[in-house]
């Protein structure tokens, strides 16, 4: 743990060995730098939801895979399934016929529920200006962190990734989040 | 005598051909017909044996004629390898006869051409949208509808099932459950949906659903200059993106008459093949994890790597390269990259035969795949299957020998077939696939030939950009071929490669504009896809599963 993300864990002088648990529980104060601490803990495990539809989730697999290796940024654990995972990284297309369906991975997810939006076509469309594709996932859900490329490259993957674990650090209020609503309700 | 007038003559007698039009348009034989003929005439022509595949069904727009539309059929022999295009003319509101009893693969080409173009195909059993989403109005590749007009979708579709002749339809049986996978689920590779009733792990009936990545790469292509559908093409089998470049380009080149140097051949060949290679690991690696074998894909995806890296060493791109362009390559390789390649085949070959050996001889991968719903031969035909999965049914067809192209004929290798087309022949024919690709490569690179790497005929290609920037020739050169556009003559062309998932076909119509008049893609996985609900019912739920990941479905492609 570093120091800049331990302010939040204070301690008080004059505690000796012989105090009992409950004591030396009080003798730790926990400010309102808790927050610090839990944002620590889950900027260093995100569970990545892989929503790999096109091109994008080729790239993707390069980023989980041996060269790139995501578990370096705690980020290894990919779950298929919504209610287990905390972030959604939208990678490639998404489409009108895929647009409620996103929505709903999105409702199933749990919070804190992060957005990662993976090139062109999932941040606006891409060079798709087209009948049946959706201008963007933003469109529907909230998207936290867009990464450009066609694909982006794995660097580039894992730049956004970490751009996502600075928000998560400094707790940045994410009003796009705070103010979503379905759009088919 | 040609092979036109030979079918000429067989059809004298059993049509009225004096209302046949026979043409030979710029390589391909063509057949314009009344549509009241085509039925019987392709029946006909299956049945005598003349053609056993029909590779596509597609339509095209003509808003100014009497009869707006024309269907197109392509069809080819395996035997000869000729190939024959019939063409009907479908007015706005007509029918005409479905293609399935004569060909069964007709079933989603004509749902395709349905959803496209709204034309009716009288007598298919299923005839509904299958691109576009349930609550789309129009038909979207028609020339009056415009390109960015989207429509949301709210919802989707419950779970519904083909009308099949007994079948009830989208009436679910109470005694089953009803079972739906995907489209997001592991092992439906992100966009596939399958819908199945299930009587315990036995799947009664199933139903397929796609299009949730239809991004309209054909209504794209209409609305782009030839040289800038190049990337779109990239993005349809993104697994092998290099093999749509060729594919694309090499059918313009041949509606436009130009053959392309010797040396920007060898290098779409050793494109081809590596791309070959590394579609075939995506396919493997990934096929091996939705059986449950998670290291396979990790040793996979390190071979993968080393690939691009060679990939954008020659143009800066890792997965969608864009390399081609029409007249030969975008750049030529840098100093030294052909000896790289041959470095990296030995890699590839020991890295295949450790996979081989990893995935292969494993017990539990064999009792998953090993006599597990194999596709017959005259099944995989009447399917419209090419490519390894064809070959695994043991039919001997890959167009590098059959038509060959780009010194294929020259060049030794050998084209594994299989024995029953189950799913452990698919991945043994893959993988012995990825051997004979490595020696490919190794001849080529042994003599590269000299020489330019793209033809330099103005009106086709740009000049240099030293050019560009340091001479009025170059300036102005550049300058009109931008504003003017590239400008094939007038006339149609279909043309195929055979890519790493069978024949990639590309049908392509000028007017002699800027942009394509109308682009047709014949998706290999498309054709394999369709029969899935018929190879697995009554199967068990795990043996679709491992089906669907031996297909190799690439959402690109198939949903285009």
């Amino acid at each position: 743990m570093h120091n800049d993300q331990v302010q939040g864990l204070v301690s008080h002088d004059g505690m000796t060995g012989t105090q009992a648990v409950d004591d030396m529980s009080r003798g730790f104060a926990f400010t309102s730098k808790l927050d610090a601490i839990v944002a620590w803990g889950r900027k260093n495990s995100l569970w990545p939801m892989p929503y790999g539809t096109a091109c994008c989730g080729i790239e993707f697999m390069s980023v989980m895979g041996p060269k790139y290796d995501l578990a370096r940024f705690g980020a290894e654990v990919a779950r298929f399934s919504p209610r287990q995972a905390d972030l959604l990284v939208v990678a490639g297309t998404i489409t009108e016929k895929m647009a409620p369906v996103i929505v709903r991975i999105y409702q199933q997810m749990l919070e804190p529920k992060y957005v990662l939006s993976m090139g062109a076509c999932a941040s606006s469309g891409g060079f798709y200006r087209a009948y049946h594709v959706l201008q963007g996932v933003d469109k529907v859900i909230p998207v936290d962190v867009y990464i450009p490329g066609c694909p982006p490259t794995p660097e580039a993957v894992m730049d956004g990734i970490m751009a996502l674990q600075r928000m998560i650090a400094t707790q940045q209020p994410r009003p796009w989040k705070d103010n979503w609503k379905s759009p088919y309700e | 005598m040609n092979k036109l007038e030979n079918l000429k003559q067989l059809l004298a007698g059993k049509f009225k051909i004096e209302n046949f039009k026979f043409t030979h348009a710029v390589g391909d034989d063509v057949i314009e017909v009344p549509k009241e003929d085509v039925p019987a005439l392709l029946l006909f022509l299956r049945e005598g044996g003349q053609f056993d595949f029909l590779m596509d069904v597609c339509g095209v727009d003509f808003p100014n004629r009497e009869k707006r539309f024309d269907v197109v059929y392509n069809l080819f022999n395996s035997k000869d390898s000729s190939r024959l295009r019939i063409k009907a003319q479908v007015g706005e509101g007509e029918k005409i006869g479905t293609a399935i009893p004569a060909y069964r693969g007709a079933d989603w080409f004509e749902r395709e051409a349905y959803d496209m173009f709204g034309i009716i195909f009288e007598g298919h059993p299923n005839l509904r949208k299958i691109l576009t989403h349930h609550q789309f109005v129009g038909h979207p590749l028609r020339k009056d509808y415009d390109a960015n007009e989207q429509q949301a979708c709210t919802t989707s579709l419950p779970i519904h099932f083909n009308n099949e002749p007994g079948s009830p339809g989208d009436v679910l049986n109470d005694k089953y459950l009803p079972l739906n996978i995907g489209p997001s689920h592991t092992a439906m590779h992100g966009t596939l949906r399958v819908m199945a009733e299930m009587d315990g792990e036995t799947i009664v009936r199933c139903n397929n659903e796609i299009g949730y990545l239809h991004r309209c790469f054909e209504k794209m292509a209409e609305t782009h200059p030839y040289n800038q559908v190049i990337p779109y093409t990239d993005r349809l089998n993104y697994c092998s993106a290099p093999m749509n470049n060729i594919g694309y380009c090499k059918a313009v080149e041949r509606l436009l008459g130009v053959e392309i140097p010797p040396k920007a051949q060898a290098m779409r060949v050793i494109l081809a093949e590596l791309s070959r290679i590394i579609d075939h690991t995506i396919a493997l690696g990934t096929g091996a994890m939705d059986l449950g074998a998670l290291t396979g894909f990790f040793y996979m995806f390190g071979m993968r790597e080393k690939v691009y890296g060679l990939f954008e060493k020659l143009c800066g791109a890792r997965l969608t390269v864009s390399m081609t362009r029409i007249g030969g390559m975008a750049q030529d390789a840098p100093e030294g990259w052909f000896d790289e390649v041959v470095a990296l085949c030995k890699e590839i070959r020991r890295g295949t035969d450790e996979m081989a050996g990893m995935v292969l001889d494993n017990k539990i991968f064999i009792q998953r795949t090993r006599d597990v719903l194999p596709v017959s031969a005259q099944d995989a035909i009447q399917w419209g299957y090419t490519g390894p999965l064809l070959r695994a049914s043991g039919v001997n067809l890959d167009l590098r020998k059959a038509q060959p192209y780009y010194g294929y004929d020259a060049l030794d290798f050998d084209v594994p077939v299989g024995t029953n087309g189950d799913i452990y022949d698919r991945y043994l024919v893959r993988f012995e696939e990825m051997r004979q690709s490595v020696r490919i490569i190794e001849q080529v690179c042994k003599n590269v030939p000299g020489g330019d790497y793209t033809i330099r005929d103005k009106g086709i290609v740009l000049p240099e950009k030293k050019d560009v920037y340091g001479n009025i020739e170059g300036l102005m050169n550049h300058f009109m071929l931008i504003i003017k556009g590239l400008r094939p003559p007038v006339g149609e062309v279909y043309d195929a490669t055979e890519a790493a998932n069978g024949e990639l076909g590309f049908y392509l119509v000028s007017d002699g504009s800027a942009n394509p008049y109308r682009l047709k893609v014949r998706p290999p996985c498309f054709a394999i896809y369709q029969s899935f609900p018929t190879v697995v019912k009554g199967a068990m739920l795990a043996d679709a599963i491992a089906t669907v990941a031996s297909m190799n479905l690439i959402a690109g492609e198939l949903d285009r």
